[in-house]
């Protein structure tokens, strides 16, 4: 009665996966009663029960349930002598075990057994299950063979043991120099797909180690011209991608065939494998002899051609592939893929994410002076919500979530920027143009890129002289943006920009139209929410502006300049005052302080009472002299302009006459005298302190003046004897003089 | 570079089938098919076939209700791989006969076996669709041997 309950109460694999499917709802709990019975049902020594246990905990696996626990009774079943439990066995082994497998020992001498079996099918699963637990234990123990087997009878194992000599080889190195020539030979198999195979292989080796394979070439080229299994050639003209770096004579032999391979395959994917060769095997250098640039640009000219027609297609496939080879040309045939600058454009506007990706990097690639401007506009129409535009016909849920994603819309603009500001902006002939560009993606952006954009307004505003006047006033107009000043949403508004703002209206105030107005904009109360790097600079440019005001109301210097004078300084202690004197940043504080301090200076100096119009000799009305206080601010701001330096600028100053920058300033100390003469305390652990107090430093200064009679070739000196130089001038001053000690100092 | 993984994913997200020819922790392949199913499910039906994550490239094509999924390296021909995966789903629809997605839940074990046919530590095996079945059918063919010869055994002499 102790047999044959398997067929009544154990579950087969069909039960188990039809009872998952109806236990939707409280899956966990059947899986985990399942679990148990399989654990009881691996306790019992029946093979079928075994097998179909194994059987449920790989479908359980391949759900996610671990099964590492029965990793011995896996081997159990795989040493089954049936066929049908050999496979589940391993396929359990194969789905479960990893390297650190203990069980995995047990199971050489088993695949030996089963490599040796009468079986194709046999030798085929342990061969399979083989190529996913390999050790190098494994392959070192099994390499032989595996290698004997390269001349089995059945093309279907030599076909398989070369494959899995691969996995082999890469555990094992050693075995690969042993039977290299074997897997060689193989290339000469009368079977197809053995060949196919052989290639394979050492189409993988040659990637690793281009230059062992060469000898190979020959061979392989034979191959190339005569076979027409298409998966075949693709994998050869991989490989001779990967060789012609090291064989320059190769890729002359190697133009023809593909050349012909190009024109006239049908397959697509051949046909992209061998432009893609061509591209990355570097055949379309034009360096070289005349005749070899002319053949290598007709080359390029006609992938160019052929990708033009992939890019048409409907098929999306097909474009991205072609986006994809058209930047690998873009490097060395520029010109030839600007040609197709206007199937590109639309690329970008495509709903699917992947092509628009390549469409961006393929742009960014090709922009030159000319297409610029078209670039860059048809990007920023890209970043403008989707029904603002003529694209609203695409109501593609994800088209639009994409355009919303704050990740891409930081990558576009990120994007616009580098190509206007690659090479020192050598593309931007129109700076006033970039300027309107950079403030129109201060509004779009929806993303906060205000960093960016600040270092970039800056960098114009500062390089180019020429539009300065123009950043000034459209600086104004940001200043006075309430959307950037007061932002409904802080994390998505650019108001770093107002940082570049404040700065240049501060430094190129003299370009301002009215002063009075920035002075306003800058001590208005929304500034107190600004970033307080921000207000540091608003603070700052203030002043500036107010210095460089203030000079000049002495060129017109009446009541009405002075009465406008107390009224501005009134508004600009208040504002001040208010706004950033008791400001939680430090820097802020500070600055806020010394501004409120100078301020006051001025308002104590500025004539309260109304002016006097002296009367002169000669009747006119003559303006009085404007005080001295007018101009006092402006030399501290306005002395000379500042320019932006070169890196390298340093190095290009020459060095004047008699400086010597490699000479010592100081003689050093020389070496202190060794313990035996007991003559210094250099080394006395008594001081504590360290350096520079009471005995140390009379010490040095005894050993000074003893160096200088001593003069010594040989300036080298240890670090330490100059850092204790170092600290006894330090603390010269402070030392207390030893006794008896009084030169020196 | 050979195939990293393939994977068959029903519409609901379901993991129908997971060969991995490299060495990954589980916790990484978990992670691996949870990130690439939400990749691809959320892909509409024109767009393309190709798709990136971390630095492979992920390619996949839908048949009915299933999503076969491939994980390749960077230099590899995804157009090639597009074919790989026609050439299975050709030869298990040969095999099944019209085959549909209870068939491989059913069968899930025959599903692997011919997939290992197919591809050997990622590498195209055996592009001919006749010597796979025909493979196949010699390993049925000697399962059927085994369990006649079990019959044999077990039924009682007379």
């Amino acid at each position: 009665m102790n047999m044959n309950m398997n067929g009544l109460f154990a579950h087969t694999l069909t039960d188990l996966i039809r009872g998952i499917r109806q236990n939707k709802k409280n899956e966990q709990s059947y899986i985990a009663k399942e679990i148990a019975d399989i654990r009881l049902e691996l306790r019992r020594n029946d093979a079928d029960l075994k097998a179909q246990a194994i059987a449920k905990l790989t479908y359980l696996q391949m759900m996610g349930y671990d099964m590492s626990w029965a990793s011995f009774h896996v081997v159990e079943v795989m040493s089954s002598p049936k066929f049908l439990y050999k496979g589940i066995g391993y396929l359990g082994a194969i789905q479960s075990f990893n390297q650190e497998t203990d069980v995995l020992m047990l199971t050489t001498n088993l695949i030996k057994k089963d490599l040796a079996s009468s079986n194709a099918s046999e030798i085929g699963v342990a061969i399979n299950g083989l190529s996913h637990i390999l050790t190098p234990d494994l392959a070192r123990d099994l390499c032989a063979d595996l290698v004997a087997m390269l001349n089995h009878s059945r093309p279907i194992v030599r076909k398989k043991v070369l494959l899995v000599l691969y996995k082999v080889f890469l555990k094992y190195p050693e075995g690969l120099r042993l039977s290299f020539s074997r897997m060689k030979d193989r290339l000469e198999d009368p079977d197809p797909s053995v060949v196919s195979a052989a290639v394979n292989v050492i189409c993988e080796l040659a990637r690793r180690n281009p230059k062992n394979y060469l000898s190979l070439a020959p061979q392989l080229f034979k191959l190339l011209t005569t076979s027409s299994n298409n998966w075949m050639l693709i994998k050869i003209i991989k490989l001779f991608a990967a060789l012609t770096p090291y064989e320059p004579r190769l890729t002359k032999k190697l133009l023809p065939p593909i050349t012909t391979l190009i024109q006239t395959t049908p397959a697509m994917s051949l046909l992209y494998e061998c432009i893609h060769t061509v591209i990355a095997g570097g055949m379309l250098a034009t360096t070289g002899s005349g005749s070899n640039a002319e053949s290598a640009n007709t080359l390029a000219a006609t992938c160019v051609t052929k990708l033009r027609t992939f890019l048409e297609d409907p098929d999306q496939n097909l474009k991205y592939i072609g986006l994809l080879a058209l930047t690998k040309i873009l490097p060395t045939h520029p010109h030839l893929v600007g040609e197709h600058k206007d199937i590109i454009l639309k690329c970008i506007d495509d709903p699917d994410i992947s092509i628009r990706m390549r469409a961006l990097d393929l742009i960014v690639g090709m922009a030159s002076k000319k297409n610029l401007t078209e670039i860059v506009k048809r990007l920023i129409s890209h970043l403008l919500p989707a029904n603002e535009t003529e694209h609203s016909s695409m109501n593609n849920g994800s088209a639009t979530a994409a355009l919303m994603d704050p990740v891409y819309r930081a990558d576009i603009i990120r994007r616009i920027v580098f190509i206007c500001s690659q090479n020192s902006y050598a593309n931007v002939t129109n700076f006033e143009w970039y300027l309107a560009v950079l403030s129109d993606l201060t509004n779009v952006a929806g993303v906060n890129v205000g960093t960016l954009l600040m270092q970039q307004f800056m960098d114009v505003g500062v390089r180019v002289k020429s539009v300065r006047t123009y950043t000034i006033q459209l600086m104004m107009r940001l200043l006075a943006d309430t959307r950037l000043t007061e932002p409904d949403n802080p994390e998505s508004a650019n108001s770093m920009v107002l940082l570049a703002a404040a700065w240049l209206t501060g430094e190129y105030c003299a370009l301002l139209e009215s002063p009075e107005s920035a002075l306003e904009l800058l001590s208005q109360k929304s500034t107190a929410k600004l970033d307080p790097a921000i207000q540091a600079t608003y603070l700052q440019s203030l002043l500036k502006i107010f210095a460089h005001w203030m000079n000049n109301l002495q060129y017109s210097w009446n009541e009405e300049a002075r009465q406008s004078l107390v009224e501005m300084v009134d508004l600009l202690r208040e504002g001040v005052k208010e706004l950033f004197s008791r400001s939680p940043d430090l820097e802020v504080q500070e600055r806020a302080s010394n501004v409120a301090v100078i301020l006051d200076i001025i308002a104590e100096h500025a004539p309260k009472a109304p002016l006097k119009i002296e009367n002169s000799i000669s009747f006119a009305p003559t303006m009085p002299k404007p005080p001295a206080i007018l101009s006092s601010l402006y030399p501290l701001f306005f002395n000379q302009e500042l320019n932006p330096v070169a890196p390298k600028a340093q190095k290009k100053v020459p060095v004047p006459e008699g400086l010597d920058l490699e000479s010592w300033i100081h003689e050093p100390i020389p070496e202190p005298e060794p313990l035996s003469s007991g003559d210094d305390d250099f080394l006395n652990e008594d001081s504590s302190y360290g350096y520079g107090w009471s005995g140390e430093g009379a010490a040095a200064e005894k050993s000074k003046k003893k160096g200088k009679g001593r003069h010594q070739e040989d300036s080298k000196e240890s670090a330490e004897a100059k850092a204790k130089v170092k600290i006894t001038m330090r603390h010269s001053c402070v030392r207390r003089p030893a006794e008896g000690d009084c030169s020196g100092l | 570079m050979p195939i990293n993984y393939v994977l068959l994913v029903s519409r609901q997200g379901k993991t129908r089938l997971a060969k991995w020819f490299t060495t990954l922790s589980p916790k990484e392949k978990t992670k691996t098919v949870k990130d690439v199913t939400q990749l691809v499910l959320a892909r509409r039906t024109k767009m393309c076939n190709f798709l990136e994550y971390k630095d492979t490239k992920v390619i996949y094509r839908r048949y009915a209700s299933l999503y076969f999924i491939t994980g390749v390296g960077p230099q590899d021909n995804e157009l090639l791989t597009l074919e790989v995966i026609h050439r299975y789903v050709e030869v298990l629809d040969r095999y099944f006969g019209n085959v549909c997605e209870l068939d491989l839940i059913f069968n899930f074990q025959r599903a692997y076996f011919i997939l290992d046919e197919l591809l050997i530590a990622g590498e195209m095996q055996e592009s001919s669709k006749v010597t796979v079945l025909q493979a196949i059918h010699d390993q049925d063919a000697t399962e059927v041997e085994e369990a006649n010869e079990e019959k044999v055994k077990h039924t009682p002499r007379f």
